[in-house]
């Protein structure tokens, strides 16, 4: 892990108690929010985390990607003390799921990947609802939804029953009840999945707040420019273990250098010409409805292609992005 | 903290209730009263004119409003502990979102349970206030009854929730009701005296909860001696309420929390 990474910018506590600067081992633990070690979640026989080690700072925004059932949504469960670890080592907020679930519930802030809010009550009774099981007193959570609402942008929804919300609207009640408590840890699962891309853009920028504020950010999703736009770090999970790890960039510039160029065929010719692709660059994926070429220079790799017996109905050149690093760790149709 | 934090969830369920409350209360009056209408002026009629002595000495209103007050109890505490929670973990998944909050199992089902009990309180102080004035039973008596009525409702919450909790499949309560609950509120004593059922069945009526709930009921508002001494029947129906209630815990755990 990078201690050192410049993306992660450096967090004041929100207290305003400004800390000791952390010296030796014991200031660099305590500025751990999460550290997991050989952690492994079994369902029966299956296992759904394998023996997976990462460590999270305070105030970092860290991503969990990876294809359905890889392991994501046990994983964040795990740390939201929702659910036993199997194996191996989880210490969340200097606590232990395992024994200190209420406590360390108390610190945390949830969004589940299922909506799970009370249909027959309106936003706000909903929201009052899950204040009080903080322990909070009735006139804090009415200011405090005051402030989630405008946050979440549904102010005007305040007395709306959610059975009358859209799917991206609940999302958004459900974001507000995550952050209840004021959490000093958000965990996110598919935090924007049933949002449109305004509605995105301003959970990003919400985000993006609160890790000013010094909140440490866990999050999954299936949206890379998310990971991309969102994550100081992120992990690429497959089958229950993690298959790399890294900022985003670093990433790409790992996994996916460069440039691609995408090509598209008319149903049923690319798996005819896979070989001729293949020669095309040192790596190259067929996917089910296209081919990716990856390349130093795509002007030179598209002369190549024109030149060559091959015939694309289209072709495009871009930079690579995360979506390429995913695909190459994590594709089926992975072509070596 | 599962004491204080219980106390949050039977505050949820409130609020929750409070949607609906209208319909509620006047559907736990009119039920009592449709009662006391079919049972004492219809078929309460015909079994005095048959029955000179009456049964137990006491005329059939007398003898039956003290019983079905308590079975009705019983269906209260069933239902409570059946669709509720079959909301909050199969439907809304309600009860997964509080174990988010620092609220525990033990939190959760504790107050599940107070507040579900509330709700039997609630119906059976109506029904008992019926009761009296329909002239059936004095003020005070048909109140004092309330209390083992209550005791009958919490031990069937307790159980139906332990029940449902274990379902793998919802269609598990229909039969639950048809095959559990239907049968106990009509042959456990509430309408006529088990020493009326067959030999075999005697038993069986003995061991459910409504026969305790139903005599010590019965026996406050008539005034007689329960067939069981009353410490017994009370130990009873608490053990259930306990046992059950704890019962509840392990697979609830195992479900919302895997
Ligand atoms: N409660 C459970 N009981 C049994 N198996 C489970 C349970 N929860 C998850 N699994 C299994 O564990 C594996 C990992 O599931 P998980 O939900 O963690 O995946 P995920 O990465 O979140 O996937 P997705 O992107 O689809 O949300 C899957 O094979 C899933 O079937
Ligand atoms: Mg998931």
């Amino acid at each position: 892990m990078n201690l050192h990474d410049p993306r992660v910018p450096n967090v004041q506590p929100r207290t305003g108690t400004r800390r000791v600067p952390p010296t030796g081992i014991v200031a660099r633990v305590s500025a751990i929010a999460i550290h997991a070690h050989a952690l492994s979640k079994r369902f029966g026989d299956l296992i759904a985390v394998d023996a997976i080690s990462f460590d999270v700072k305070k105030g970092e925004s860290f991503g969990f990607l990876g294809p359905n059932g890889a392991g994501k949504t046990s994983t964040m469960r795990m740390i939201g003390a929702t659910s036993p670890i199997s194996g191996g080592e989880l210490i969340v907020l200097g606590l232990n799921p395992d024994t200190d679930g209420p406590t360390l519930r108390s610190q945390l802030g949830v969004v589940p990947q299922e909506n799970n809010l009370d249909e027959e009550l309106t936003v706000h009774d909903n929201l009052m609802m899950y204040g009080r099981y903080f322990d909070m007193s009735r006139a804090e959570i009415r200011e405090r939804i005051d402030e989630l609402l405008d946050f979440v942008q549904l102010t005007e929804k305040r007395d709306s029953k959610i059975q009358a919300l859209s799917g991206g609207m609940k999302r958004r009640v459900v974001i507000a009840r995550g952050l209840i408590n004021d959490p000093d840890l958000f965990i996110l699962d598919e935090p924007t999945t049933g949002l449109d891309p305004q509605a995105r853009h301003v959970l990003w920028d919400r985000l993006y707040r609160l890790k000013q504020r010094g909140v440490t950010l866990i999050i999954t999703t299936h949206y890379m420019d998310e990971a991309e736009q969102l994550c100081d770090r992120v992990v690429v999970m497959d089958k229950g273990r993690i298959v790399a790890e890294g900022s985003p960039r670093a990433l790409i510039d790992e996994y996916a250098p460069g440039e691609v160029v995408e090509l598209r065929f008319p149903i049923g010719v690319l798996e005819e010409i896979g070989g001729q692709i293949q020669d095309l660059a040192s790596r190259t994926e067929v996917l089910a409805d296209r081919a990716l070429v990856y390349t130093g220079d795509a002007e030179q790799t598209i002369n190549t292609i024109r030149e060559s017996s091959l015939e694309p109905e289209t072709v495009l050149a871009r930079r690579s992005t995360l979506e390429d690093v995913f695909l190459r760790l994590t594709g089926r149709s992975l072509v070596e | 903290m599962a004491t204080p934090l219980s106390l949050r969830v039977v505050e949820a369920e409130a609020r929750v209730y409070r949607r609906t409350w209208r319909g509620s209360v006047a559907s736990s009056f009119l039920n009592p009263v449709l009662y006391m209408l079919a049972m004492g002026l219809g078929l309460g009629a015909l079994v005095d004119a048959n029955m000179p002595g009456g049964i137990d000495g006491v005329s059939y209103l007398t003898f039956l409003a003290p019983g079905i007050l308590a079975a009705n109890a019983m269906q209260t505490g069933a239902t409570e502990g059946a669709w509720k929670v079959m909301g909050g973990i199969f439907w809304a998944k309600t009860w997964h979102a509080r174990l988010a909050s620092p609220i525990s199992i033990e939190g959760l089902v504790l107050g599940h349970l107070l507040w579900s009990t509330g709700r039997v309180v609630m119906v059976s102080v109506i029904f008992a206030v019926v009761i009296a004035a329909f002239q059936v039973a004095p003020l005070f008596e048909s109140l004092l009854a309330v209390g083992p009525a209550v005791l009958l409702g919490a031990a069937m919450v307790s159980a139906t929730t332990a029940f449902t909790v274990r379902l793998k499949e919802q269609a598990g309560l229909p039969m639950f009701f048809r095959f559990v609950v239907l049968p106990m509120f009509l042959f456990s004593g509430a309408f006529f005296p088990i020493s009326q059922l067959p030999n075999w069945l005697q038993p069986v009526a003995l061991i459910t909860p409504v026969y305790h709930g139903v005599e010590l009921a019965r026996s406050i508002v008539i005034g007689a001696p329960p067939a069981v001494t009353w410490w017994i029947s009370t130990a009873y129906l608490a053990a259930w309420i306990v046992g059950f209630g704890l019962l509840c815990v392990k697979p609830l755990r195992k479900r919302l929390m895997p």
